[in-house]
């Protein structure tokens, strides 16, 4: 047995050894074709380009949405919010009886219409009438009925001029097709996380989601800590069928435990709440960390221990002192797939966690009842989901070497 | 910040019980159980060290029986009562009302179209981009970007897709890629290439694909059990064969509307296709770090003989890598076999399994907590359960050979 185990042993070490090369920058010349180089080449640059373009379209849209007002989500593409967009608008001008300033026998109103509607950009062409908003060119002077004329330049600075009976009544309307520049905004941002009086804010289910990952990532670890411990270095009657029996546990559907785990808490007074979801967490992410705490345990140089028993240490010690502390690696990967696992859970947390009153609703539930009722405003529903996945992807994109190591030793081989 | 004060004290009571728990309970055993002096120290030590084990083991054991086989039990045990009549034994009813319901017919025809479709695709492309990205000096760049959607949930996911499948009144503008994309298609010389020809292409390269598996399935020598493997891996491929020359035809002959902006999540049957593109976009990352890793681990000398031997790319990637790999693309395969069965969320989040998109868990999730039918909720547990099994015996038979 103690042989087996050291051959295990090196073979995981050996293994984990090719598997450190993966993401590092080293290459290996001999991976591919050694030396020669193929005419084949760019035909796999571009094809890998077009696959990674393909990869990241969608989370960019949803990005970029982010930062758009509705209106305009909902009047272009994304992709148009990149370049220059045109938008056509109606303006104007300002109110003849309280603006006008006689300019001879003539009245003249003057000012500009892009700064008070509040809009931005440079007009391009416009008009007097809906049927025909691109009649002028921004400067050019349009003769409208009797002796009236209007002009309005690129900026939207206009003169409007005509006879006393001409100027009067209500502002002169301007059918106008402004070139704006990209323009993006934090409003939704500000309005889905600092904004107390929405309703539909983010901010508590945000917390909620931190409240369920953390207790839900930390207890699960120190448990399957010790039992790895014993799985791996102690030797009792039953081990295998134990490490057996984890590996099968290991595909358990959790549909499975909804209703008899409800029942059970409901039975014993723990309720839909925190405590109820930890406890779940906890339970279904036991095997997965046994597994691959096991797994990495089971690999740590014989030696160490074995001189540590010598002198006189306990299981105890050699645990806390020794083994816990050179299986980082280990723990790393399995804390960051427990807190993707359970950040990103969905089903959990409705059937454990949220009850009637919706107090406790965490980010993936406010998302999916967001897509119900807001279908449409992209801006909202942007925002959140955005908000939901910014914490994963930091930590994706700063762990994420542990994250492979995790996924290496994790798939059942 | 109630919960937030909650969730602090969890975590102190959590883990300080945890190592309180263990570290107690060693001295308990080591100092008052068994002490390790008196006339019977050598026993006692003895037996103190076969009871540590199960110290170490009580917590892990116990979360484990009690919420994954304990519940495994229980879903049997109440798939088999009805609610409604006081828990009543009611034999297979549940059952036999359960297998009457077209729902759930669906529900099987669409997790097997899953089943077919989101593991075959995510390795495939997992696969590919794995050998790619080997041979380029950016390829790490290239692979965190494809592993990236593995951290977004299912539920962000299926947001991001909704904003792509979106389709607004014709002649406004698109705001949905998809539909940008297909109005550009009037039933030109263009749309007829990429709508028509493309796709034959596409289907004729999987039936010749899923044919010369199926060739190398029938090669197989073996016993009893390799001769039912075959017949029904046979079988299976004639079918495959088939559905995908139909569709062939389907595709000719369709007519389809161009220049419509598509309402895509709600065209029965291809809308399926929508939802696993979703799964396919999160799984190919995990295929591909997985593949990836097993294609650096094939011995060098191999392919620096196959070079030698004037072997061309193709040929060195396809019989002697692929060869090699076979038994991790098999773990990549069932490994997103299991997460295709168990997948909810983007059902739930897209169409509710509305539009003939129902899988077996939402399936599953609307009986238990919409109908508060538990029984039939219980045995549509038990069918994933069922579905699974062979997975998990598999697993078990592995690690058991890997540990002797």
């Amino acid at each position: 047995m103690a042989d087996q185990n050291a051959d295990r042993g090196t073979i995981v070490a050996g293994s984990q050894q090719f598997l450190r090369g993966l993401f590092s920058s080293k290459r290996e010349s001999a991976s591919g074709i050694a030396g020669s180089k193929s005419s084949l080449t760019w035909v796999v640059h571009i094809s890998v380009l077009a696959l990674v373009l393909l990869w990241i379209f969608p989370t960019v849209g949803l990005f970029v949405s982010s930062f758009r007002t509705g209106d305009q989500i909902a009047t272009s593409g994304w992709w148009a919010a990149l370049g220059e967009s045109q938008q056509n608008i109606v303006l104007r001008a300002a109110d003849p009886d309280d603006n006008r300033v006689a300019d001879g026998d003539m009245f003249v109103v003057e000012g500009n219409l892009l700064d008070a509607e509040g809009a931005s950009g440079t007009i391009t062409v416009w008009g007097t009438s809906s049927r025909a908003i691109d009649a002028y060119t921004a400067g050019e002077i349009a003769e409208l009925k009797g002796t009236e004329t209007i002009t309005v330049d690129a900026q939207g600075n206009y003169t409007w001029r005509g006879s006393e009976d001409e100027i009067s009544g209500r502002g002169q309307r301007v059918f106008a097709t402004i070139t704006a520049p990209p323009e993006f905004t934090f409003e939704n941002y500000d309005s889905m996380l600092f904004d107390p009086t929405n309703s539909e804010g983010m901010t508590k289910a945000f917390f909620n989601t931190l409240t369920v990952t953390i207790p839900a990532t930390i207890i699960p670890i120190v448990i399957a800590a010790f039992a790895a411990y014993a799985l791996a270095w102690m030797e009792f009657p039953g081990r295998a069928l134990l490490i057996a029996a984890v590996v099968g546990l290991l595909v358990v559907p959790l549909q499975l435990a909804l209703i008899p785990l409800l029942k059970l808490h409901l039975g014993v007074g723990i309720g839909k709440g925190y405590l109820g979801v930890w406890l779940a967490h906890t339970g279904f992410g036991m095997p997965l960390a046994i597994y691959l705490l096991r797994n990495y345990m089971v690999g740590l140089p014989r030696d160490i221990i074995e001189n540590a028993k010598v002198d006189g240490a306990t299981d105890f010690q050699i645990f806390t002192k020794i083994i816990l502390p050179l299986s980082f690696p280990a723990l790393a990967a399995f804390s960051i797939f427990q807190f993707l696992w359970t950040w990103n859970d969905l089903l959990v947390a409705k059937v454990f966690l949220i009850d009637a009153t919706g107090q406790t609703t965490v980010m993936t539930n406010q998302i999916t009842e967001l897509l119900g009722t807001r279908g449409g405003n992209w801006e909202i529903l942007a925002t959140a989901a955005f908000v939901s996945i910014a914490v994963p992807l930091v930590v994706f994109f700063a762990m994420q070497r542990y994250l492979v190591r995790g996924l290496l030793a994790g798939s059942v081989k | 910040m109630d919960a937030a004060l909650l969730g602090l004290t969890t975590i102190i009571v959590g883990v300080g019980g945890c190592l309180g728990y263990f570290y107690f309970s060693n001295v308990f055993l080591d100092k008052v159980l068994f002490p390790a002096k008196g006339p019977n120290a050598g026993r006692n030590i003895n037996r103190a060290n076969q009871i540590r084990p199960w110290l170490f083991l009580f917590p892990a054991m116990f979360a484990l029986g009690l919420y994954l086989g304990y519940p495994v039990f229980e879903t049997l045990r109440l798939s088999l009562l009805d609610r409604d009549q006081g828990n009543a034994f009611v034999g297979l009813a549940n059952y036999q009302q359960m297998f009457a319901e077209a729902k759930f017919w669906e529900a099987m025809r669409n997790n097997m179209l899953w089943l077919i479709v989101v593991p075959a695709t995510s390795t495939a492309f997992g696969l590919l981009v794995a050998q790619l990205t080997d041979r380029i000096s950016w390829g790490n760049i290239a692979k965190s970007i494809i592993f990236m959607p593995m951290a977004i949930s299912f539920v962000g996911a299926s947001v991001i897709f909704k904003l792509i499948y979106d389709a607004r009144p014709e002649d406004t503008a698109q705001i949905g890629v998809l539909n940008a994309v297909w109005v550009q298609f009037e039933g030109g010389i263009g749309s007829f290439i990429f709508l028509k020809i493309l796709p034959v292409i596409l289907l004729i390269a999987f039936a010749g694909v899923v044919a010369y598996v199926g060739y190398l399935i029938l090669r197989l020598r073996g016993g009893l059990w390799t001769t039912f493997f075959k017949a029904g891996a046979g079988v299976f491929v004639a079918w495959l064969v088939f559905l995908s020359l139909k569709s062939v035809l389907g595709v000719m002959t369709a007519d389809l509307p161009y220049g419509e902006p598509q309402q895509w999540l709600t065209i029965p049957f291809y809308n399926n296709f929508f939802l696993m593109v979703v799964l396919i976009w999160i799984q190919t990352g995990f295929a591909m770090v997985i593949l990836s890793a097993a294609l650096r681990g094939i011995p060098e000398e191999t392919v620096e003989a196959a070079i030698v031997d004037g072997a061309n790319p193709f040929q060195i990637f396809f019989k002697i890598k692929v060869p090699q790999i076979m038994p991790t693309i098999v773990v990549v395969w069932t490994t997103i076999t299991l997460t295709v069965l168990k997948v909810f969320d983007i059902v739930f989040a897209m169409t509710n399994g509305q539009w003939q998109t129902q899988v077996l868990a939402n399936y599953m999730y609307d009986k238990l907590f919409r109908a508060n039918d538990w029984g039939v909720g219980s045995a549509a547990a038990i069918i994933i359960m069922l579905l699974v099994s062979p997975i998990l015996i598999w697993n078990i038979y592995n690690a058991r050979k890997e540990m002797r």
